[in-house]
């Protein structure tokens, strides 16, 4: 049985709205039960379900054709189910995919006094602040807001990292896509050498 | 408690027979004036009284003070003629030289006994762990003296949540412990319905353990954070270190890998499973210590990153008491055939890739696969084939007839693949396999393993509305042939009830039963009626059956089947079901076991919370996501339950709290709030 997301009427969204199911069937059959398995960002009572334009993590299902000869189209699937681990489910990708197909953008990170380096995938991340943010997490400690004028001053700590042409440069100073095109590691550089960066 | 004391203290003549008599009267005795602890129903935990009458060099002190005891002890009235309590020193030295001989039996003296030496004995089960842990708690209730007793003889420590007790609680009451067995997070966090760090740190654990009980030897962790420098504690601070496994963790990469086993000289078991470990780029396996390993076990399937391969096969090499090996995906199936060839001795064997390496030419000579796998006669546990490729399954042919354990989970073959093999595996008891293998590979499981106790079922497609290659037909025919079943778990697209009816029938000894029907809600597709009756059914003939999960169609009439009958479930996970609160209140009402209950996104609020406070400090935990409770029928708990840690979850990026909740997680604690919950959760 199909499901479908509410939307509210005023808008009349129903009209404008692009759905994968075959032209003309019927889109007023109620729904069987209200839809707790909705994730949303903004959530008010659980019956209500409302669609987060913006959404971009894939756990709202979209409903199609009532009809069931239509093979029902490719839902979005809910976060978390069916339950197998994520291990699971990549092992299991990765056997189907070819090696030669990139696995994500893994750069060294080195913590100036830390003893082990990192490894991270830098296509995980789709801003500074999300970047930096995983940074502190992962080596628990702060590095703080980056200023165009100022770097990180006020920090003990500052991220660098290496391009392709061999130089030592800030995080934050080039548009992110661009740093992530021609970044090749990280290091985050404590004390003195690190307050001293940015005032150039 | 005093009663208890001066029971112990109690006059006897010293002779076999009347201390015989005394004890079963006594121990009923005490059972009754404390609590009412069911002992005799609980065969595994026998007592007999051991006469031994501890002859003592008279001592010149007196010791009015029992070293173990916090509290003075009443005077015995009756003069037996024996000496005072012995000092603390003899009693551990008896202790210790016992149990060194590894007798069944352990004996204990209360040493705040003033009068002779009645020596109460529990006799240690061969059974697992987690049951002689349940014994043991058991005992440690009849008294004071038993109490103080069993926790210095226990040995194995057994802490089902992290939370539920500190580090600080935990070796303060166990001062002996070899073995620290830990769970953290709860299961669903599995399954990304929680933000990562939410907590179960081991580093406390393994603080407290390094100052008060350096002689733990073996630590087994699930679901828990590990960093590197937790596990270069273990190495360090630990010098007997032998056994680590890690289940689920994460928090850890190669680099602390490195440092743990080149300072752990007395490693015998390095397990690493299903865990997340980062590439650090460190070479591991070169930091085996050189020279001759002790290594037993040796584990690193879930490893995703290459490994020294020159390095692994010298370490197999010089690790004549390697029984369990299980490699990587990045060992290719030629690199396979020169470890095999080192250790014929291995019990269990993972067996990587299963597949050349692109090093390999085409004109190269192929190593004599059937031949190294003959040579493996005491394999029984086969498992690997993470990039199969099918031309090489024919070599594992000659091992098929001793297997016992195989696990195909990630190897994509199909019924045709499978058939040659499986139809010689007649003594296989657990099975893995993918959907791959359709009905027609079940049934032919079902023809040939009829000494089948366990069967996992996991589906290629992990997606709602993909093709199904199995069936309720697979599943009857698995039934039918295989009835000695005791634990099943199953990935489908499409179930009926008389198929989950007829398996209730011909596999009385389930234990455990988890079915997925992927498609959420999904009726019985020949009938689409509820799977009501399925699963009614199974709690209705599984007499024996302790954990269930269920799906599909359900509504609160299952669950009141559940309530009804269900009464040894100890462990339920419930996702899309039901219709109203009355399915909660059954379960909570009617299954006196229930320990661990996971629920998402069922319509359950704050009424069928509130049903539950009678069984709440029963449970281990109670997680509900995205149901329907509010912050005010959480908060009702809290305040009712005060040892009950009440936490409301909600997603990392979500910066205040709701009037609606989207996970509750619940457990009893003795400690009260954690002080390491992150911004995410709150604490009731």
């Amino acid at each position: 049985m199909e499901r479908r997301v509410n939307y509210e009427n005023d808008l009349n969204l129903m009209a404008t709205e692009l759905r994968l199911g075959l032209p003309g069937c019927g889109d007023d059959e109620p729904q069987r039960k209200t839809n707790p398995s909705i994730r949303n960002n903004k959530r008010t009572a659980p019956e209500i379900s409302e669609v987060s334009s913006s959404e971009s993590s894939s756990s709202i299902t979209m409903s199609g054709s009532d009809d069931q000869d239509s093979p029902p189209p490719a839902k979005e699937q809910v976060v978390g189910w069916p339950p197998i681990r994520s291990y699971r489910k990549n092992c299991l990708q990765s056997s189907k995919r070819n090696e030669v197909e990139g696995m994500g953008m893994y750069v060294k990170v080195s913590v100036d006094g830390a003893p082990y380096l990192r490894k991270i995938d830098l296509k995980v991340y789709r801003s500074y602040p999300q970047l930096l943010k995983a940074l502190e997490n992962m080596f628990k400690l702060t590095i703080g807001a980056y200023s165009k004028r100022e770097g990180y001053n006020g920090s003990d700590y500052a991220p660098t990292y290496e391009d392709k042409d061999g130089d030592w440069m800030l995080v934050g100073d080039v548009p992110w896509e661009m740093f992530i095109s021609s970044c090749k590691r990280l290091r985050i550089m404590k004390g003195s050498e690190a307050r001293g960066l940015g005032c150039v | 408690d005093k009663a208890s004391r001066t029971d112990i203290a109690a006059p006897t003549c010293g002779s076999n027979l009347v201390v015989n008599d005394l004890e079963k009267p006594r121990k009923k005795e005490l059972a009754s004036s404390h609590r009412t602890i069911d002992i005799s129903s609980k065969q595994r935990l026998c007592l007999l009284p051991i006469i031994q009458s501890i002859t003592q060099p008279p001592s010149d002190k007196v010791e009015e003070h029992d070293p173990l005891s916090q509290s003075t002890h009443t005077d015995c009235t009756e003069d037996q003629g024996h000496t005072l309590s012995p000092p603390k020193l003899p009693y551990m030295e008896r202790y210790r030289a016992h149990t060194s001989k590894q007798s069944p039996l352990l004996w204990a003296e209360e040493a705040s006994s003033k009068a002779s030496a009645k020596v109460p004995v529990l006799c240690k089960t061969p059974d697992s762990h987690k049951h002689s842990a349940r014994d043991r708690n058991t005992a440690s209730l009849v008294c004071k003296s038993w109490y103080r007793v069993e926790a210095l003889t226990r040995s194995e420590l057994f802490i089902g949540n992290c939370y539920a007790v500190s580090p600080a609680r935990a070796t303060a009451r166990f001062t002996r412990v070899r073995a620290l067995h830990l769970k953290g997070r709860p299961r669903f966090a599995d399954f990304n319905l929680m933000p990562p760090d939410w907590g179960a740190h081991f580093n406390p654990w393994v603080l407290a353990f390094a100052k008060a009980c350096p002689w733990l030897e073996k630590v087994y962790l699930k679901r828990m954070s590990v960093t590197d420098d937790d596990l270069a504690t273990l190495a360090e601070s630990f010098l007997g270190f032998k056994e680590l496994v890690l289940v689920c963790c994460d928090g850890f990469g190669t680099s602390g890998l490195a440092i743990f086993v080149s300072k752990c000289r007395q490693l015998k078991v390095l397990d690493l499973i299903e865990s997340e470990v980062s590439d650090d780029e460190t070479d591991w396996i070169l930091c085996f210590p050189e020279g001759e390993s002790h290594l037993e076990s040796l584990i690193f399937d879930c490893v995703e990153c290459p490994i020294n391969f020159e390095a692994l096969e010298r370490l197999v090499a010089r690790s004549p008491s390697l029984k369990k090996l299980k490699l990587n995906r990045y060992v290719s199936i030629g690199q396979l055939y020169r470890l095999m060839v080192q250790a014929p001795q291995l019990t269990h064997l993972g067996t990587g890739s299963f597949s050349p390496s692109e090093i390999a030419g085409q004109g190269d000579q192929e190593p004599d696969y059937v031949t190294a796998f003959a040579a493996c006669k005491s394999l029984v546990c086969l498992s690997g084939f993470r990039e199969i490729i099918p031309d090489y399954l024919p070599a594992i042919y000659p091992i098929c007839a001793n297997l016992t354990s195989l696990n195909f989970s990630y190897a994509n073959i199909t019924a045709e693949q499978l058939k040659p093999i499986i139809s010689n595996c007649h003594k296989l008891q657990v099975f893995w396999v993918l959907d791959s293998i359709c009905d027609e590979g079940l049934q032919a499981v079902a023809a040939t393993c009829k000494e089948l106790r366990e069967l996992r079922v996991f589906p290629v497609d992990a997606r709602e509305d993909s093709d199904g290659p199995v069936s309720e037909v697979g599943f009857q025919a698995i039934s039918e042939g295989c009835r000695k079943l005791q634990s099943i778990l199953y990935f489908c697209q499409r179930m009926t009830n008389a198929a989950v009816i007829a398996m209730s029938i011909n596999c009385p000894d389930l234990v455990v039963f988890r079915l997925c029907i992927m498609g959420r809600h999904r009726p019985d597709h020949v009938t689409g009626e509820p799977m009501d009756d399925g699963f009614g059914a199974i709690v209705m003939n599984c007499k024996k059956l302790t954990r269930l999960a269920v799906s599909g169609l359900l509504t609160d009439k299952a669950f009141d089947y559940i309530g009804r009958y269900g009464k040894l479930v100890r462990t339920l996970s419930v996702a899309f079901a039901g219709d109203s609160d009355m399915a909660l209140k059954y379960v909570l009402e009617g299954c006196p076991q229930l320990q661990k209950l996971e629920i998402r996104d069922s319509p359950f609020g704050d009424a069928a919370l509130c049903s539950g406070l009678h069984h709440y400090y029963n449970m281990r935990f109670l997680w509900m996501s995205s149901c329907r409770l509010t912050h005010q029928g959480c908060q009702q708990i809290a305040r009712a339950m005060p040892r009950l840690v009440v936490e409301v979850i909600r997603s990392a990026d979500e910066e205040e709290m709701d009037v609606c909740v989207q996970t509750l997680y619940m457990y009893r604690s003795l400690e009260g709030p954690r002080n390491d919950a992150p911004k995410f959760v709150t604490i009731l």
